[in-house]
C-alpha cells in the first residue's frame, strides 16, 4: 500500500502535472516551430496570478485559476507579439534565445511584484482521505487530478471538434500544405498561445497546490517538461500528456526502495530520472514513442 | 586619495571580472559565433572547472577534508583539461541534434551538475561552498595584489584572444564558418562536419572550465549560487550577442562594457531605500533580459559585427597574356 500511497498517487500528480506543461510545449513546438524556453516561467506566473486572485476575491485557487488562465494568456499573446514575433522569418535559434530572455524577464517581473519568498495559498495541515482503511489521498491531490482530466478532456474537444482545433493539428502536422489549404497561420498561432498559457498556468498552479509557490519553481520544470514533450513525440498533443504521466511516474517511482530498504536514485537526483529518460530518447529513438518530428 | 585608491580598486576588480567573462565569452564564441552550437549550459563547464580547480588547490580544513593543495598552475590546467572531457562526453552525445534539442541537452548536463555540487557535500562541500581557495601573488602588498591578479587576467584574455584569430584565420576556421551557414555544402566538399564541431565545442568548453578556474582563485571561494545560470549562462549570451558573436574583439569588448553597466547598476540600486534594493535587483535582472530582446530585434550583428576574413587572393590569370 505504501507504493501505491507515497509513490503512485503522487506520481500521477506530478504527471498531470507535467502533461499540462508539456502539452503547452509541444503545441508550440508543432505550431511555431520553436522551442519555448520560457515555458516553465510563464507556468509561474500563472501560479502566482492565481495566488493574487486569490487574495484579491478572496477566491478558492481551483476558483480564481479562470481568471489565472485568462491573465497567463494575454501575457504570452502580448510576449508573442514584442519578442518572438519579429523574429518569424529569422533562423529558429534567435527566437530561442529571445526566449531565454523571456525566462528571465517573467522571473525577476515575479519576483518584483510577488517577491522571492515561499508563499502558498492557504495554511494549515489537512489529512489525507482515507479510502478502504488503507489507501489514502490527500484532497488536493484529488483535486489536482480531477481538475488536469477535465482540462485535458476539453483540449481533447478543441482539438478533434472544432475547425480551429484541427487547424491547429493540421499546422502542426504540415505547415506547408495547411497554409495551401486557405488555413490563417496568425489565428491558429493565437489561439496556440492561448491554449499553451492557459494549460501552463493550471500546471502552475497545481505545483503550487502540491508543494508552494516559488519564483523557480517554472525554471525547475522545463526540463521535465521538454523530456515529456520529446519522449511523446514533439509536436504530438496526445504524446505528451502521455509522456508528463510516464516521467512524473519515473521521478516519483526512482525513489521507491526496490531491492533494499534504500531508494533506487536518492531522491535529490528525482531530476536527473527526467533527464536521463530525454537524453536516452534522443539517442535511440528520436522521433518519440509516438512518432513526432524527428530533431537531428 | 583615499576616494582615488577606492576607485581603482574598483576599475581593478570590475576589469578583472570582466576579463574573466571574456575568457568565457571567447569560448562560447567558438562555440556558437564560429560553430554555430546553442550551448546554454555555460554555467555547467564554468563550474567544473571551478569547482576542479578549486579541490585540487584548496588545503585541507577543518570541517571539510577534500583539498589536495596542489599547486594552482595544476589545478588551472586540470580544470581546462577536465571540462574538456566533460565537453567532449556532452558533445559526443548532443551535438547531432537540432540547435532546440541541445540547447535542452546542455541546460539539462548544467542543472544536473548543479544537482551534484548541492548534494555530494564529501565532495563539494554542498551549500557552504569551498573556501581558502589559494590565490596567486598573495604575498604582495595592498593593492598590487588585485594588479597583479588583473594583469594575469589580462594575459589569459590576450593569448587566448590571438589563438582563436588565429584559429579563425585559418582552414578550420574557414570549414567552421562553412558548416555553420551551409552544413550540407561543407559536408558535400567533404569535410567531417560531426568532428569539427565536436572540436569547437571541446575547445570552447575548455575556456569556460578555464575561466571558472580563474573565478574561483579570484575570489578563494566557490559556492553553489556561482553556477547559477543567471550569472554565468544568461550573462554571458547577453555579452556575446551584445559584443557580437562571431568575431573575438566583440567577444572581450562585449563583457567588459555588460558587467560594467551591470555593476553600475548594482551601485545605483544601492542607493535605493533598503526596502527597494531587493526589488531592485530583480530589476536589474529584467533590464538584462531586456537588453538582450533590444540587442537581439535591433543590432542583431552585435556592437563589433563579424568580419570574415577576405578569402586569400586567387592568382590573377591576365587575360592577354592566357
Amino acid at each position: 500500500m505504501g507504493l501505491i500511497n507515497l509513490y503512485l498517487i503522487p506520481g500521477i500528480v506530478l504527471g498531470s502535472i507535467y502533461a499540462l506543461g508539456a502539452v503547452g510545449l509541444s503545441l508550440i513546438y508543432g505550431v511555431l516551430r520553436f522551442g519555448h524556453f520560457a515555458h516553465g516561467d510563464v507556468m509561474t506566473f500563472g501560479a502566482y496570478a492565481t495566488l493574487s486572485a486569490v487574495t484579491l476575491f478572496g477566491l478558492s485557487p481551483l476558483a480564481a485559476l479562470p481568471i489565472a488562465m485568462l491573465a497567463t494568456a494575454l501575457l504570452a499573446i502580448l510576449i508573442d507579439r514584442l519578442f518572438y514575433r519579429p523574429f518569424r522569418d529569422h533562423p529558429t535559434i534567435i527566437v530561442v534565445i529571445a526566449s531565454f530572455g523571456v525566462a528571465l524577464m517573467l522571473r525577476s517581473l515575479v519576483e518584483i511584484f510577488w517577491g522571492a519568498d515561499d508563499r502558498t495559498y492557504e495554511t494549515g495541515i489537512r489529512r489525507p482521505v482515507a479510502f478502504f482503511d488503507t489507501f489514502m489521498i490527500a484532497p488536493r491531490h484529488i483535486a489536482i487530478i480531477v481538475a488536469a482530466v477535465v482540462l485535458v478532456t476539453v483540449l481533447h474537444f478543441f482539438l478533434t471538434r472544432t475547425r480551429l482545433g484541427k487547424a491547429m493539428r493540421a499546422v502542426s502536422d504540415q505547415p506547408s500544405l495547411a497554409r495551401v489549404c486557405g488555413i490563417d497561420l496568425d489565428t491558429v498561432s493565437l489561439w496556440t498561445w492561448v491554449f499553451g498559457a492557459g494549460l501552463a498556468a493550471a500546471a502552475g498552479l497545481f505545483l503550487a497546490i502540491d508543494t508552494q509557490l516559488n519564483p523557480n519553481m517554472g525554471w525547475n520544470l522545463l526540463l521535465p517538461l521538454f523530456a515529456a514533450a520529446i519522449l511523446g513525440g514533439i509536436g504530438k498533443p496526445y504524446g505528451a500528456i502521455a509522456g508528463g504521466l510516464v516521467i512524473g511516474l519515473a521521478e516519483e517511482l526512482s525513489s521507491f526502495p526496490l531491492f533494499s530498504d534504500r531508494p533506487l536514485v536518492p531522491p535529490d537526483y528525482k531530476t536527473g530520472v527526467a533527464f536521463a529518460i530525454m537524453v536516452a530518447m534522443l539517442l535511440w529513438r528520436p522521433q518519440g514513442l509516438f512518432r513526432g518530428r524527428s530533431f537531428e | 586619495m583615499n576616494a582615488l585608491v577606492g576607485y581603482g580598486e574598483y576599475a581593478v576588480s570590475l576589469l578583472t571580472i570582466g576579463g574573466i567573462y571574456a575568457v568565457m565569452a571567447l569560448g562560447l564564441n567558438l562555440q556558437w559565433g564560429y560553430g554555430g552550437l546553442f550551448n546554454a549550459g555555460v554555467s555547467g563547464f564554468f563550474a567544473v572547472g571551478a569547482y576542479a580547480s578549486a579541490i585540487l588547490t584548496a588545503p585541507v580544513t577543518p570541517g571539510h577534508f577534500v583539498g589536495f593543495g596542489l599547486p594552482i598552475i595544476v589545478g588551472i590546467v586540470s580544470a581546462m583539461l577536465l571540462s574538456a572531457v566533460v565537453g567532449w562526453f556532452v558533445g559526443r552525445i548532443c551535438l547531432r541534434l537540432q540547435s532546440d534539442y541541445l540547447a535542452m541537452a546542455t541546460i539539462g548536463i548544467a542543472e544536473i551538475l548543479r544537482l551534484v555540487i548541492d548534494n555530494e557535500i564529501w565532495l563539494t562541500n554542498g551549500s557552504r561552498g569551498i573556501v581558502a581557495i589559494p590565490r596567486p601573488f598573495e604575498d604582495l602588498p595592498g593593492i598590487w595584489r588585485d594588479f597583479a591578479y588583473l594583469g594575469l587576467v589580462a594575459a589569459v584574455v590576450a593569448a587566448l584572444y590571438i589563438a582563436l584569430e588565429l584559429l579563425a584565420r585559418s582552414p578550420w576556421g574557414r570549414v567552421m564558418r562553412a558548416i555553420r551557414d551551409n552544413e550540407a555544402a561543407a559536408a558535400a566538399f567533404g569535410k567531417d562536419v560531426a568532428s569539427f564541431r565536436l572540436q569547437a565545442f571541446v575547445l570552447g568548453s575548455m575556456a569556460m572550465g578555464l575561466s571558472g578556474a580563474l573565478t574561483a582563485h579570484a575570489f578563494k571561494f566557490i559556492g553553489p549560487d556561482a553556477t547559477l545560470p543567471l550569472i554565468t549562462t544568461f550573462l554571458v549570451w547577453v555579452m556575446l550577442i551584445a559584443g557580437g558573436s562571431a568575431n573575438n574583439r566583440g567577444a572581450i569588448l562585449g563583457p567588459i562594457l555588460i558587467w560594467t553597466l551591470w555593476s553600475a547598476t548594482e551601485l545605483l540600486t544601492g542607493t535605493l531605500p533598503p526596502e527597494w534594493q531587493i526589488r531592485g535587483s530583480y530589476l536589474r535582472v529584467f533590464l538584462i533580459g531586456l537588453l538582450l530582446q533590444v540587442v537581439l530585434q535591433r543590432f542583431p550583428r552585435g556592437l563589433l559585427p563579424e568580419r570574415p576574413p577576405r578569402p586569400p587572393q586567387a592568382e590573377r590569370v591576365d587575360a592577354k597574356e592566357g
